[in-house]
């Protein structure tokens, strides 16, 4: 479990996303306004990019079919499916985002 | 090598002859033709009269043809004399040919009816080029023509006329026009749409003499009648040419007689077409000509076994505005029944003959778009059994939404979202599903292309115990109002941002339905005077490309109006090289697009097109299809392709409810398929058509007639009324073939181009105010709305794993 300086907070516009490729995985860290988050930037239907998505509230909407996956725990809420993409803690020092980041989302699944 | 000589160089005697040729070689070949003109499509020739076509349009086979198959090609010699013992043809320049084989095809002479004064001047047969260039010659504004006879031909020339401005009067012998392919309630359905385009029709007269001193001036029936005429063309039938078959010795009796493989009476001499007689039969129309002539190479060739056993005779009216169809028998006999259907205020009449459950006969007049089918199931001798009660309509279409039971519970009823009619029923009962919004939330069934809307209502409606039908179409649950309202509420409370609309009239959070809504209505509203909110855009409309399956995008370049230049396709090219491009592909848009490009290489992609965004990723103007109109084609009337390029130009750059696809054709063929656009203008002689509401899409629907206007500037001001009222008041996300549809195209009519000239004024001033507030959103490369927009963060630090 690292902590990783990623971006100056500023990069990430409000109630947007961004996506951070990090070794072989890519995630994507969202400003919520209050705060910010970080999920694995593929959608479990069919792998679409996150970071794309319109942010509602503390959930995204994936940009290719409309699947809603909450911010903070992961879950999909729309359809009603059982699956979950990873999420990573974040927090802001001096202006800048750092992600703890260890596993790949499919050890973490398992 | 045998001689082969063919007597006729008409479309029959071509058109064999090309069948000739593509069996094994045989023979040395000479044809013989009286005209001078190389071979043409007799059949078009009213379209030369009528001015649709020049005489070089119509040339089938050009010289050269003749040459490069190296056949012998005798112009402007008439075949005399046919000496079947020492087997030669002599012409009427003295020239002797040998023969082994001898083929006649020397058509049709026009029949002239016993009228007394056929010398004088300015009186024509209608048969050939000779014959149509001279009634050009005569053909003028305000000369008072009189085609004699009322068949095919005759109407065919009497439109022609018209259309080079004559006063023209059909004159028939028999009390109904088309006698031959029509029964007399058709002939009188023919003859009221023929007087409504202008026509004068006179049937029952006897025309008895020509009158007049060296030119033509009059024409006398037998009942004393007389009626003035500059100009006099005499169509009234055809008679097999078959004075050679006489001289030749074979068989003849209207026609030269022949049996089912061709042959005469004589082994070495064959003939086909118009001079032929099959069966008793003699054929005037072109189909079963050009089947003759595929059995008959075979038979000369050597490979006899082909059959020509006859044909249904059918002929279609080719004439502008006339719609006429006749196939088979015509009149009904005591063992037939007769289907009909008429409607004498739409002037439409329609006749089936049916003979134990199949078609014998049709004729229609007036609409003949189902010609197609009936042709097929005479061809087929179809049985009409089970389709007895749609013989005269469309057969209906099944409708999966009548009848869910039908549906097995493993089928998908949405394919966009993959979800079957067992995951519907599932949900439902589990989660006491009431209302489609619910099951579209739960199950994201009917949440793509919406096309199975229907059946998700249905099996709701069967399904769910206490199934609520949505009364107030609202557009989502962050916010309680109809669009109309939310309008208002923004107009009315200066509201500028999606995030104010949000706070003040709804959750305060919104989501993937309402946000991209909003973020249209502030825009049109504030007529691009708001504050925009990208965060509340769709990908598409935050880095202006479309996003692909695989997170890739997808850059169009705007071609106004489809028309580019090799500078332009050879940047397309270089960019499409230099960034690997995926595929370049020509759209349905006359546009060309770059597919699998990385979001990254966006704002460089485009300051090396150095092209205006086409907006093929947004709700905005898509383009304008065009066809090349007057600039090139020589059917084009008026100019399609700076009539669409104009229109592009006003309107590109804006945002619509929906996306927006226009047309510009530049004649009624409509090659640009505009009828099926959002917005098309149909180029006709002297004016356009605007029609709006045509679909394409997960169904097809025509477009809607808005309005015919004189003037290029007239029709795009139509278009622009249309655009800026679609945007005003559809709602998002809603084409404007819904849009039409859903409030009338009368409706549409009174508030657009027939509104109050203040009211259309205040439209186009708020359209104005849009334009000149938009951009091209491409520009954004120089000037990103925030640093990040098009780029991936590299992390401060690596990462070790």
């Amino acid at each position: 479990m690292s902590w990783i300086r990623i971006t100056n907070a500023e990069n990430i516009p409000l109630r947007e996303g961004r996506s951070v490729r990090l070794g072989d995985d890519e995630i994507a860290i969202f400003n919520l306004g209050d705060r910010y988050v970080a999920v694995d930037n593929s959608c479990p239907h069919r792998g679409g990019p996150l970071c794309d998505g319109i942010v509602s509230g503390d959930t995204v909407v994936c940009p290719l079919h409309g699947w809603k996956i909450s911010l903070e725990t992961g879950a999909v809420l729309k359809p009603d499916v059982c699956v979950k993409v990873g999420t990573y803690p974040v927090t802001v020092e001096d202006g800048i985002i750092r992600v703890q980041y260890s596993k790949k989302k499919e050890e973490k699944a398992a | 090598m045998e001689e082969l000589v063919i007597v006729g160089n008409g479309m029959a005697g071509v058109a064999c002859l090309e069948q000739i040729l593509s069996h094994a070689p045989k023979f040395n070949i000479t044809v013989f033709g009286d005209e001078t003109h190389a071979n043409y499509n007799r059949i078009l020739l009213s379209s030369v009269l009528a001015g649709e076509r020049s005489a070089d349009d119509i040339t089938i086979n050009s010289i050269d043809w003749y040459q490069r198959n190296n056949i012998g090609l005798r112009l402007g010699v008439r075949v005399s004399d046919i000496d079947p013992v020492e087997r030669i043809v002599r012409g009427d320049d003295r020239s002797i040919t040998q023969y082994d084989k001898l083929l006649l095809a020397t058509g049709s002479n026009p029949f002239l009816p016993p009228i007394s004064g056929l010398d004088k001047e300015n009186v024509y047969t209608f048969r050939n080029l000779d014959d149509t260039r001279a009634i050009l010659q005569a053909a003028a504004p305000g000369v008072k023509a009189v085609v004699i006879g009322g068949g095919l031909l005759g109407l065919e020339a009497a439109r022609g006329l018209q259309a080079r401005g004559c006063e023209v009067t059909v004159v028939h012998l028999l009390e109904t026009l088309m006698n031959l392919q029509l029964d007399m309630t058709g002939g009188s359905y023919l003859q009221q749409k023929m007087e409504h385009l202008g026509v004068r029709v006179l049937t029952s007269r006897v025309t008895q003499r020509l009158l007049g001193n060296g030119k033509v001036e009059g024409l006398e029936f037998a009942n004393g009648e007389l009626l003035e005429a500059d100009l006099v063309v005499i169509a009234a039938g055809i008679r097999p040419n078959a004075e050679l078959g006489r001289k030749a010795g074979v068989t003849v009796n209207r026609g030269i007689v022949v049996n089912d493989h061709m042959e005469t009476s004589d082994p070495r001499v064959f003939a086909v077409g118009e001079c032929v007689e099959h069966r008793g039969q003699v054929y005037g129309l072109v189909a079963p000509l050009l089947e003759q002539g595929k059995v008959l190479a075979a038979t000369i060739t050597g490979n006899k076994g082909p059959k020509f056993e006859g044909w249904k005779p059918a002929a279609k009216l080719k004439v502008m505005g006339v719609d006429v169809f006749s196939a088979g028998e015509v009149e009904e006999t005591p063992d037939t029944n007769a289907v009909r259907y008429e409607d004498p205020a739409l002037g439409v009449y329609k006749k089936l003959i049916i003979r134990e459950n199949r078609l014998t006969g049709v004729v229609l007049v007036g609409d003949a778009s189902d010609s197609g089918r009936y042709v097929e199931w005479l061809r087929t001798n179809a049985d009409l059994l089970v389709r007895r009660k749609s013989l005269l309509f469309p057969e209906p279409v099944p409708d999966h939404g009548q009848s869910v039971a039908e549906i097995p519970d493993g089928e998908t009823v949405c394919g966009c979202m993959g979800v079957t009619k067992g995951t519907i029923i599932n949900a439902i009962h589990e989660k006491g599903i009431r209302t489609l919004a619910q099951l579209k939330e739960c199950t994201r069934a009917s949440a793509g292309c919406g096309s199975c809307t229907n059946t998700c209502q249905q099996l709701l409606k069967a399904v769910a115990p206490e199934f609520e039908e949505e009364t107030k179409k609202v557009l989502c649950g962050c916010l309680p109002f109809t669009q109309e309202n939310l309008r208002e509420i923004i107009h009315t409370q200066k509201l500028k941002s999606v995030q104010d609309v949000l706070d003040i009239y709804g959750n305060g959070v919104g989501c993937e339905i309402c946000k991209p809504a909003l973020s249209y209505l502030v825009d049109v509203v504030w007529c691009g005077e708001h504050a925009e909110d990208r965060s509340a855009r769709f990908i598409n409309d935050r880095v202006h490309a479309n996003i692909q399956r695989d997170g890739t995008f997808s850059v169009v370049p705007r071609m106004r109006g489809g028309v580019t230049s090799p500078a332009e396709l050879r940047r397309i090219a270089d960019v499409a090289e230099k960034y690997k491009v995926k595929m370049v592909k020509v759209t349905g848009s006359q546009r060309i697009d770059l597919l699998g490009v990385n979001k990254a290489d966006l704002p460089a992609i485009w300051a090396e097109l150095g092209m205006p965004s086409g907006q093929a990723y947004t709700k905005g103007v898509r383009m304008v299809k065009t066809c090349v109109g007057t600039e090139f084609c020589r059917f084009g009337v008026q100019d399609a392709v700076h009539t669409g390029i104009e229109l592009e130009r006003r309107l590109e750059n804006l945002y619509t409810p929906h996306k927006t696809k226009m047309g510009v054709t530049g004649c009624p063929r409509n090659c640009a398929e505009v009828t099926v656009k959002d917005i098309g203008l149909v180029g006709q002689e002297g004016s356009w058509q605007v029609v709006v509401g045509g679909a394409a899409g997960k169904h097809v629907r025509k477009a809607d007639l808005l309005i015919t206007v004189e003037t290029t500037e007239d029709a795009l001001n139509a278009a622009m009324l249309f655009f800026q009222y679609y945007r005003e008041n559809a709602n998002y996300l809603e084409r404007t073939y819904d849009f039409v549809e859903r409030l009338g195209i009368e409706k549409v009519r009174k508030e657009t181009v027939y509104a109050a000239e203040k009211q259309k004024k205040a439209l186009l001033r708020r359209l104005q105010k849009s334009k000149a507030l938009s951009r091209d959103a491409w520009l954004e490369r120089t000037r990103p709305v925030h640093p990040t927009q098009f780029v991936q963060i590299q992390p401060m630090e690596a990462y070790i794993q």
